[in-house]
């Protein structure tokens, strides 16, 4: 029987496939399609203290093996997450969910992880500090690693549960980073976010994103975020959420191999609303082939 | 929405640049028109979101332009390709809201899913009439169709090339119960600014989409009742809903 358990933080999985934050909303759109409580969790959108619409229109580009977002964190705010998604999810949702949230500011993060910290069907937070689509935040304190210990302090101070720090792969050494955010008490890592790319619409000689820039993600980044899950393996102690172009699982075992404790899936889910029931239905049968009986034994195996 | 494998039965070109597939699979997911389906087609990430033409008995019609190297390769697909759907995408238009003589109006490829409607009408014992705006007389595609239901066809051309010369603004008949409209959107935001303040509408409207099931927040408009996906929460708004600024 092949065993697929994994823990965060003492919080045990039932697997370790998660859909990431932006991919997945607050669960309701597949909870039509699927029963979600098959998913070892998931990561709900991106949450910040205020509502927000986020950017003009077009926010979509397509590249070779990939998209490009610049969604801009569109999202209801943090009270109306408390009072009406979470109760929503309650209905369809039996296991603790990833709280994942924005800021603009180290207060407003802390302001917006206090809301939150009540809620019992939050596991823990991922704290994105590296959101390419928003000016003035965001990614700004997932580039400096004082920023990003400074946010990782705040927020740890006003929580009880788990803290994680999403990191942005748009950085020349995310090791620091990602140490930085340790040595500031975050339980956890995840990571990578999206690359920071654009394309030009050639007929209207055009960025074909309204805001220039957008978050590149997609099948086409798992080298890149397979190496920085790597490095950052090698350089913390906690436990590291990998993802970025997951969307097969053997594609799930070679994050864990590079050392990921669990494993979001993220544009997968967009081009295949099923992707990760699929997936956890596939990993039994391929760790079979790969002589794998438990998921926990292979984090960062191919660490020598 | 469901998803469902379809085959191709045949394709042909309808006007420049404008294509018509048919293919046989299930349709049961698509119960109103004005719906969309999503395409999957082999070495492009995303999905090409197309609006349903027509459907019945197991077979679906999609008509598209060719703008870009997605479509482009879907337009060169032979009859017996097997393809990938999401079907029954999107909320449609409100059929009980048309009264007894509703008026279509469409743009360039946002005619297709009149089609539908105007079928969907016709049986519901609506007398619909269509305006079907284009550019010019190489882009008019399906007037013949529609003439073909019986139903009053007025057809114009930006250039005179076809039909009366000017937009579809300039040609509008009076008196219908209802407006059902689908086209870019300067059409959709002049004929705001041409109908009466008092005639009911609905507009079907066009977002670049990411997922087109409401996952990404690709495609969100401004309504006046907040934030909106296109994909999910329309592509058909009621026309007091939408903001033009």
């Amino acid at each position: 029987m092949a065993d697929l358990k994994v823990s965060l933080s003492g919080w045990e999985l039932d697997n370790p496939v998660i859909p990431a934050s932006g991919t997945f909303g607050y669960g309701r759109e597949f909870a039509e399609l699927y029963d979600i409580n098959v998913l070892g969790t998931f990561s709900f959108k991106g949450t910040t203290l205020n509502a927000r619409f986020g950017n003009p229109t077009p926010r979509i580009a397509e590249t070779p093996g990939g998209m490009i977002n610049a969604v801009g964190m569109q999202n209801p705010g943090v009270d109306k997450v408390v009072t009406e998604e979470l109760p929503r999810l309650a209905r369809c949702f039996h296991k603790k969910v990833i709280a994942n949230v924005g800021g603009f500011s180290v207060q407003e993060y802390a302001d917006a992880c206090a809301r939150l910290n009540g809620q019992e069907q939050i596991g823990l937070f991922e704290i994105n500090v590296s959101c390419p689509n928003v000016h003035d935040g965001c990614m700004t304190f997932g580039t400096d690693p004082f920023a990003a210990a400074a946010v990782t302090k705040a927020v740890k101070a006003v929580t009880s549960k788990p803290v994680y720090v999403k990191l942005t792969p748009n950085v020349t050494d995310i090791v620091s980073i990602a140490r930085a955010c340790e040595d500031a008490g975050a339980d956890g890592i995840s990571l990578i976010n999206t690359l920071l790319g654009m394309r030009i619409d050639l007929r209207r000689r055009k960025p074909v994103i309204s805001n220039v820039m957008g978050g590149f993600s997609g099948s086409a980044i798992l080298p890149v975020a397979l190496r920085m899950v790597w490095q950052v393996y090698e350089a913390v102690k906690i436990p590291v959420i990998g993802m970025g172009g997951v969307s097969s699982a053997r594609d799930v075992i070679e994050m864990m191999l590079a050392g990921a404790t669990a494993v979001e899936v993220g544009s997968a889910n967009l081009t295949d609303p099923w992707a990760c029931p699929k997936i956890i239905a596939e990993l039994p049968q391929v760790m079979g082939q790969l002589g794998i009986s438990s998921l926990r034994d292979i984090i960062g195996g191919a660490h020598a | 929405m469901k998803e469902a494998v379809f085959t191709l039965l045949r394709q042909a070109r309808l006007a420049r640049d404008v294509w018509r597939m048919e293919l046989s699979g299930d349709v049961s997911a698509i119960t109103v028109p004005g719906q969309f389906v999503e395409i999957a087609l082999d070495g492009f990430f995303l999905r090409r979101p197309i609006s349903v033409c027509d459907c019945g008995n197991g077979e679906l019609s999609l008509i598209y332009k060719v703008v870009g190297q997605g479509t482009q390769v879907m337009s060169c697909l032979e009859s017996g390709a097997s393809l990938n759907l999401l079907t029954g995408l999107g909320n449609g238009f409100s059929l009980a809201k048309s009264g007894c003589s509703p008026l279509l109006i469409g743009g360039g490829v946002g005619v297709p899913p009149l089609y539908f409607l105007a079928r969907c009408l016709l049986k519901a014992g609506a007398v619909p009439t269509i305006v079907l705006g284009f550019n010019t007389a190489a882009e008019v595609f399906f007037s013949e169709e529609f003439r073909a239901l019986g139903i009053r066809v007025i057809v114009c051309t930006a250039d005179g090339t076809a039909g009366q010369r000017g937009l579809v603004t300039d040609v509008l008949p009076v008196g219908s119960s209802f407006v059902y409209a689908c086209g870019p959107l300067p059409m959709l935001r002049a004929l705001d600014r041409t109908l009466p303040c008092s005639a009911m509408a609905e507009f079907s409207m066009e977002e670049r989409m990411g997922c087109g099931f409401g996952a990404c927040m690709g495609c969100s408009i401004m309504t006046k009742g907040g934030a909106r996906r296109v994909c999910k929460d329309g592509p058909v708004f009621p026309r007091e809903s939408l903001l033009w600024e």
